[in-house]
């Protein structure tokens, strides 16, 4: 089993990084022939630093639309975060003093990332419009990061796990010398839907991660008049003439 | 009335956001090119192709390699919701499809079922849908409901832009001979004779002549419109509409006003008496950029140092932010000048500057709002700081009226409503979703005028006014309330060596 969990990891870590790779490549190679930022927008780069920043940590475009999405929706991820950052100590030896100091508080943070999804889950019944552009898919997701958060809560307060024997395991996955993983119900769980989570991020939804990075309408400076913009493809149309 | 019957909603102190009706909005679409000389003139197959399937799924292949914002905008949707209560279409039709992800997925699905994994394999677990001629029509019929106001992008938490979204889907109708009546016929209009209206030079030069002469019996001095005047300083391109409509041409007595007050030399011109740009609402980068070419031609013929634009605001969307790209380096150009500049940047200049005298009283007769155009508002900006495009216009009509008030701030700026006949839809063909498209617009105003007395609502875009003159009698308001941020800035302004009403009285008394 810790074999087959083993190769599993392996197969979702390089689906998740090269598959990613691609797509940022790909956004990354695809012109944007046009200057199109949603004004009033900066007018510098240190200003579209800003505003990505804004827009990743408070999620700005979210809270001028709607509240009870954006409370829902930050609780969720501020508390992933802080979750994730805590889930470091599993993979390396040394573990850095901040994520040290946040141990003992980040452990409510799942109570945090469960109630956020459950919020996000509600949202998505009950209000109508969000009900009619819901797929099948959109739900699943809400389910799998539910059910990682549960499982993952059920280890820290119900049925602790063996971490050390976890952090043994996963530090050595690599090389399949990591020893054995403990058999715990909530353990296999957990990891096999964060496995799930890994190789599909590249093929789903969860692209909004590099999408908001290369989104025209967020990080471009606002100077046309300045500079020219012209694309590539662009180019070749006019040396046609 | 020519359109079918439909119900005109009534104003309420609010738009609720209302509750999801299927379908309400299906039967309506604009009318499909029919002269096919339309189609080919713009590039595009004369009539529907036998193989559209084929060649849709080709075209959308080849947008989303080349532009970054569409291939983006089809994957990173999370389907938050964000942007489902923003779209004016939504708000007064309840047709789920025209909300702005709605819109998007109609689009998204076929993205998903031909070019994802997920919608490979698994289409119904994604919402992936196959294409059919049936998605055609959807498309056409609710690609032609959106007015490309970007409302929806400033709410979603990854800016994406549905305009972005409609003009693709536009281009690739265009491109399997699918096309927009209105659009491609004014289109092929600007390439053939230099303006939407299909105006000739000859009709130009009469209306200006005759616009001098008005200026001349109203104030007693020689206020020049100039045209095809080689080694001007100013070029202004101005949307044809300015020719001769109501009140649009008011606005472009008031550039002239400016000009000659100002001390500078400026001349319109025959080949390029247009500013707006239709290109844009069909997604076409060529169509557009053949359109603009005609800008930068006349600019160098005439020998101008300077290009100026008049009130128009997708016109203004591409002059600013695309003219450069599209037809630039403007290198031959005054360099200490932006290129191009909008008549209300060129105005407050002359305000700051001091050369320009009002008075104010002339305009108490009115009490002023300001619609933000959807172009202007979140698509550009005037003056060098991000906002300039609200402000620099409020600040241009305060100098001229004592009574200014604001509508509802969350229907101005940059959440500015539509005038709901934006993007392509400003086509009696289409008036039941402008008029019910207003509403959010009208509300506010409606609003304005009830709690600050408002009389009348100030543009600067050629689209905003003609639908506003058109829709305002829907709900009981008069179309002589809308008015040209220029008129204003006319009826104030005091020429040098003017007639004061004095002089007019004295005169009445001699004769
Ligand atoms: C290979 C990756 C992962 C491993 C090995 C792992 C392992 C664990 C373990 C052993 C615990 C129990 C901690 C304890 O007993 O104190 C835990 C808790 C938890 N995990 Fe994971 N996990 C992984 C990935 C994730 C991911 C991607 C998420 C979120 C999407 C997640 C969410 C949680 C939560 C919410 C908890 C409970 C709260 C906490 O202890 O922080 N885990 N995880
Ligand atoms: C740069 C990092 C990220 C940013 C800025 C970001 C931002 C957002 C925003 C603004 C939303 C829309 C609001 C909502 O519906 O919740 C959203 C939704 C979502 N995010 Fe993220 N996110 C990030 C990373 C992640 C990661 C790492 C995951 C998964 C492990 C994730 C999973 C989701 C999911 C599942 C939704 C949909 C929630 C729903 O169904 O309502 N996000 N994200
Ligand atoms: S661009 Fe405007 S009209 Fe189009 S979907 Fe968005 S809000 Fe609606
Ligand atoms: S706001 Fe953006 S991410 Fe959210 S549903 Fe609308 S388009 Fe999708």
């Amino acid at each position: 089993m810790s074999t087959v969990y083993a190769l599993l990891f392996i197969v979702a870590t390089l689906v998740m990084v090269v598959g990613l790779a691609l797509k940022i490549k790909q956004y990354a190679n695809t012109p944007a022939p046009l200057k199109i930022p949603t004004t009033p927008a900066p007018t510098t780069e240190a200003g579209v630093v800003m505003r990505l920043f804004r827009e990743v940590v408070f999620f700005e475009s979210l809270f001028k639309s709607t509240k009870w999405t954006w409370i829902f929706s930050w609780m969720f991820h501020m508390a992933l975060f802080v979750v994730l950052l805590r889930h470091i100590r599993y993979f390396i030896d040394d573990v850095w003093l901040p994520i040290v100091l946040i141990q003992p508080f980040g452990k409510y943070a799942g109570f945090v990332m469960v109630i956020g999804l459950a919020g996000l889950f509600a949202r998505r019944i009950l209000v109508d419009r969000v009900r009619y552009i819901s797929a099948p898919s959109d739900y699943l997701w809400l389910v799998v990061l539910l059910f990682i958060g549960f499982s993952g809560l059920m280890m820290s307060f119900v049925s602790h796990t063996d971490v050390t024997m976890v952090k043994q395991y996963f530090t050595g996955v690599w090389t399949f010398s990591g020893g054995e993983l403990p058999m715990d119900f909530p353990l296999m769980v957990h990891l096999l839907l964060v496995a799930l989570l890994m190789i599909l991020f590249p093929f789903s939804k969860l692209l909004h991660v590099p999408g908001l990075f290369f989104s025209p309408g967020r990080n471009q400076v606002d100077n046309p008049r300045e500079k020219r913009h012209l694309a590539p493809w662009a180019k070749t149309l006019e040396e046609q003439e | 009335m020519a359109t079918a019957e439909f119900d005109v909603p009534e104003l309420q102190e609010y738009v609720d956001v209302p509750e999801v009706e299927e379908g309400t909005m299906a039967h309506l679409k604009p009318f499909v090119v029919t002269n096919p000389e339309h189609n080919t003139d713009l590039g595009f197959p004369g009539e529907l192709v036998e193989d559209w399937h084929g060649k849709t799924l080709e075209k959308l292949d080849d947008l989303r390699s080349r532009y970054r914002s569409l291939q983006v905008y089809l994957d990173a949707c999370v389907k938050c919701g964000s942007c489902t209560d923003k779209c004016h279409y939504y708000l007064t039709t309840k047709d789920p499809k025209n909300m702005p992800v709605g819109r998007q997925d109609l689009l998204r699905k076929v993205y998903r079922r031909y070019f994802t994994f997920a919608g490979k394999y698994f289409p119904k677990l994604v919402g992936a849908e196959d294409l059919t001629r049936e998605t055609l029509d959807d498309w056409y019929s609710y690609y032609h409901q959106c007015s490309q106001c970007r409302r929806c992008s400033v709410f979603c938490p990854y800016g994406i832009d549905t305009a972005e979204i409609s003009m693709a889907a536009r281009e690739i109708l265009d491109s399997i001979g699918y096309g927009q009546k209105y659009c491609n016929e004014i289109i092929a209009k600007v390439h053939k004779v230099g303006n939407n209206l299909g105006l000739p030079g000859p009709a130009i030069e009469d209306t200006l002549e005759g616009l001098e002469e008005d200026v001349f019996d109203e104030t007693g001095v020689e206020v020049k419109f100039p045209l095809d005047v080689k080694g001007a300083e100013i070029l202004l391109v101005t949307p044809s509409a300015d020719f001769f409509a109501e009140p649009h041409v008011d606005g472009l007595i008031g550039y002239a006003k400016v000009f000659h007050e100002a001390g500078v030399s400026w001349t319109l011109s025959t080949t390029a008496s247009e500013a707006g740009n239709f290109g844009m609402f069909i997604g076409s980068y060529e169509n557009m950029r053949r359109v603009s070419m005609r800008v930068r031609e006349a600019a160098l013929e005439l020998g101008v140092k300077r290009i100026v634009f008049g009130e128009c605001g997708h016109a203004w969307r591409v002059a600013y932010a695309f003219l450069n790209t599209l037809a630039g380096p403007f290198d031959f150009l005054d360099p200490d000048y932006p290129v191009p500049q909008h008549i209300c940047e060129f105005t407050k200049q002359q305000i700051d500057a001091g050369k320009l005298t009002f008075d104010k009283s002339q305009n108490d007769d009115m009490t002023i709002t300001f619609h933000d155009s959807c172009n202007v508002a979140r698509a550009t900006r005037m003056g060098d700081k991000p906002g300039g495009q609200m402000d620099i216009p409020r600040e241009v009509i305060k100098a001229a009226c004592n009574n200014y008030v604001d509508m509802d701030h969350n229907t101005i700026g940059e959440r500015t409503f539509c005038c709901g006949g934006g993007g392509g839809l400003l086509t009696d063909d289409l008036m039941e979703i402008r008029v019910k498209g207003a509403l959010p617009r009208m509300t506010a105003l409606n609003n304005a005028v009830q709690e600050h007395g408002v009389t009348h609502l100030a543009a600067i875009c050629a689209i905003c006014k003609s639908q506003f003159t058109k829709v305002m009698p829907y709900y009981g308001m008069d179309m002589d309330q809308v008015v040209s941020v220029h008129q204003l800035v006319s009826n104030a302004i005091v020429l040098t060596g003017q007639r004061t009403e004095d002089d007019e009285e004295e005169q009445d008394e001699e004769a």
